[in-house]
């Protein structure tokens, strides 16, 4: 087990390296915040896929793909249609109207102060959450993974990613923390393969008798009987029978908030003021789609490879399937390479989302609603950012090392939710549609975030009543029975933040916004006048 | 500038259509899953059944989508710069 944490302290040595050079070049915002707009398109392709592809992806699909097969696989499919939605209506406008942050675009013809305020108070909830849980995620897999080891325990496993974390983006800013999304994108992609390869060996590279096999899995179900069921046929767990009717819809609410929440997810978002241009950024996101396709096809090989050679019933927890897979085909060292990759997954995903929620709360907040957009002191923005990212760090960690031991999956599906009922429709509205104004937009953003919010605290996520069986880290937080039937809250939520910022704009019509929409549709479309790159 | 607007009024269709086609088409997975599935769990290539090999396909279809966009922008771009010159 000890070749797992030498394996991981590469990782750390090489990215705090890539740290120190990061450092040397972060010699201006644009630097900090954006890499002097350096990256290129493929590099971009790799750190988006390096961004977006958390431990909730790697470990918790192929999990649930091993314990309930086919729909399973299912959630793979809504995670790269969604780049559909990035690569045909936000990337490029985003790149060529803004400079570091999504409020950037709102604020090119709304009134900067109000828009800027609500939308970095929803960029900072929306990562907050999904930092938080991550985190907690850092902690269990340790206990899963290095339980053998006295000295690791949960608490150290969130403050070592909370640190790590905190000084890749306090001294690397954006250009280190795009290298190490790199560096575990492609550790990421060759454990994937290599575990793929490994599982069509085992069937003789036979795809029929790999999926004959998954058609014929005999097992042991959780009531104690022997049953034989065929893993590729849906319903195992949105059945309609498994979740009181609610499920086929649960299904559908959980695709919106993927393909219309990606594109509003702020750390996804400012990857693309990273590249040179909107040309650049359009390639970028067709390199991740690759990447990202990719890695979700081969969940087949993961998740219903471990159905089938490890059997449902001998996996330990649903997170443990991809490791547990890779310790019974590669051996230790295999399982300890997959162990590291998991953990360089979380890290890369939780600076990102550290680098955006500063980024925010410096450009949008500091400067631009508390100074009136200008800076009092030059490199005031950045020395902001810095101090907000050694912030978010601390408080993250408290509230993970707080929250350690209760079930916080729905904080994923909550920052989603609020990225696609909050910030998708302005962002959509405020490119293609003339009349949005500034109330509008903060009608939207307000409606948009207080109803997922809401709404996901009414659902059986929080809500259930459970027995005195039930270990605390599975209870639920409000012990009753839920009020709203849905775990996801898209389906209403999505259309009550459209709805908020369509009626607001037609409350308060707003002549200034509109005369500028001819100006930004140029802008957006052709990139002139856009912010140019600095640094190479 | 009327040419202008006559190719984002090309570009802005082409969005509208490919965005409501990847739409139609993502969400009937859940909703035939969802709603038929007995009509899903029907094998049609050896022990793959419809379900998979319709998830499989939103996949390419993705990629597909992609590529034609792809093709069509570097067309927009030509001609959004041949107009700024013109200007």
């Amino acid at each position: 087990m000890t070749i797992a944490v030498w394996m991981f302290l590469a990782f750390v040595v090489a990215t705090l390296g890539i740290t120190i050079w990061a450092a040397k070049k972060n010699t201006s915002a644009g630097a900090y915040f954006a890499a002097g707009r350096s990256i290129t398109g493929w590099q971009n392709g790799l750190a988006v896929a390096g961004d977006y592809m958390s431990a909730a992806s790697f470990l918790g699909i192929s999990g649930m793909i091993a314990l309930f097969g086919y729909d399973g696989f299912m959630y793979s499919v809504g995670w790269l249609v969604a780049y559909l939605t990035v690569l045909l209506v936000v990337a490029e406008p985003l790149r060529n109207a803004g400079k570091y942050t999504m409020a950037d675009l709102l604020a090119y013809r709304l009134t900067p102060r109000p828009v800027r305020a609500m939308a970095s108070l929803s960029t900072i909830i929306v990562s907050t959450f999904y930092m938080v849980a991550q985190m907690i995620g850092a902690g269990m897999l340790v206990k899963l993974l290095l339980k053998d080891l006295p000295l690791v325990s949960t608490e150290a496993a969130i403050i070592g990613v909370g640190v790590l974390m905190v000084v890749y983006v306090v001294f690397g800013g954006m250009l280190a923390t795009t290298w190490v999304q790199i560096i575990k994108a492609i550790l990421l992609m060759t454990g994937t393969i290599f575990l793929s390869i490994l599982v069509m060996k085992h069937f003789g590279y036979s795809f029929t008798s790999f999926f004959d096999s998954i058609a014929n899995i005999t097992y042991t179900d959780k009531s104690g009987a022997e049953v034989t069921r065929n893993f590729l046929e849906p319903g195992m767990k949105f059945g309609a029978e498994v979740t009181n009717g609610w499920g086929p819809l649960d299904l559908i609410s959980l695709g919106l908030a993927l393909v219309f929440g990606t594109a509003g997810l702020p750390h996804i978002l400012v990857r693309f003021y990273t590249v040179p241009d909107a040309k650049t950024a359009r390639v970028s996101v067709v390199w991740a789609m690759i990447i990202i396709g990719t890695f979700y096809i081969l969940t087949t090989f993961l998740g219903f490879g471990a159905a089938t050679i490890l059997k449902p019933d001998n996996i330990v927890t649903d997170n443990m399937a991809a490791p547990q897979l890779a310790e019974a085909l590669g051996g230790p060292v295999f399982f300890a390479f997959i162990s590291a990759v998991a953990f360089a997954t979380i890290l890369a995903v939780v600076a990102g989302l550290t680098i955006s929620a500063s980024a925010s709360f410096a450009h949008d907040f500091y400067t631009n609603v508390i100074h009136h957009g200008k800076e009092t002191r030059p490199g005031q923005e950045v020395k902001v950012a810095r101090i907000t990212a050694f912030v978010v760090g601390a408080v993250s960690i408290f509230i993970a090392i707080k929250l350690q031991n209760v079930n916080v999956a729905f904080l994923v599906g909550l920052a989603f939710a609020v990225a696609a009922s909050a910030n998708l429709p302005v962002i959509v509205l405020s490119i293609f549609w003339k009349k949005f104004s500034t109330t509008g937009a903060v009608a939207g953003l307000a409606v948009g975030l207080i109803s997922s919010i809401v709404l996901i605290i009414l659902s059986p996520s929080i809500m259930g009543v459970d027995g005195p069986e039930v270990v605390a880290a599975k209870r639920h937080l409000i012990q009753g029975n839920p009020i709203f039937p849905l775990t996801n809250p898209g389906i209403l939520s999505i259309p009550l933040g459209f709805l908020a910022a369509i009626i607001g704009s037609l409350l308060k019509r707003e002549p200034a916004a509109e005369a500028k929409f001819a100006e930004l549709k140029v802008r957006a479309h052709t990139g002139l006048g856009s912010e140019k790159a600095t640094a190479h | 500038m009327p040419e202008f607007r006559a190719l984002l009024a090309r570009k802005t269709r082409f969005i509208v259509t490919a965005t409501i086609f990847f739409v139609l088409y993502y969400f009937a997975l859940p909703v035939l899953v969802g709603y038929f599935p007995e009509l899903m769990k029907k094998e049609v290539l050896g022990r793959l059944n419809w379900a998979y090999l319709f998830a499989l396909s939103q996949f390419f279809m993705a990629w597909a989508v992609a590529f034609v966009y792809t093709r069509k922008a570097a067309e927009w771009d030509k001609a959004a710069a041949a107009i700024i010159i013109n200007e």
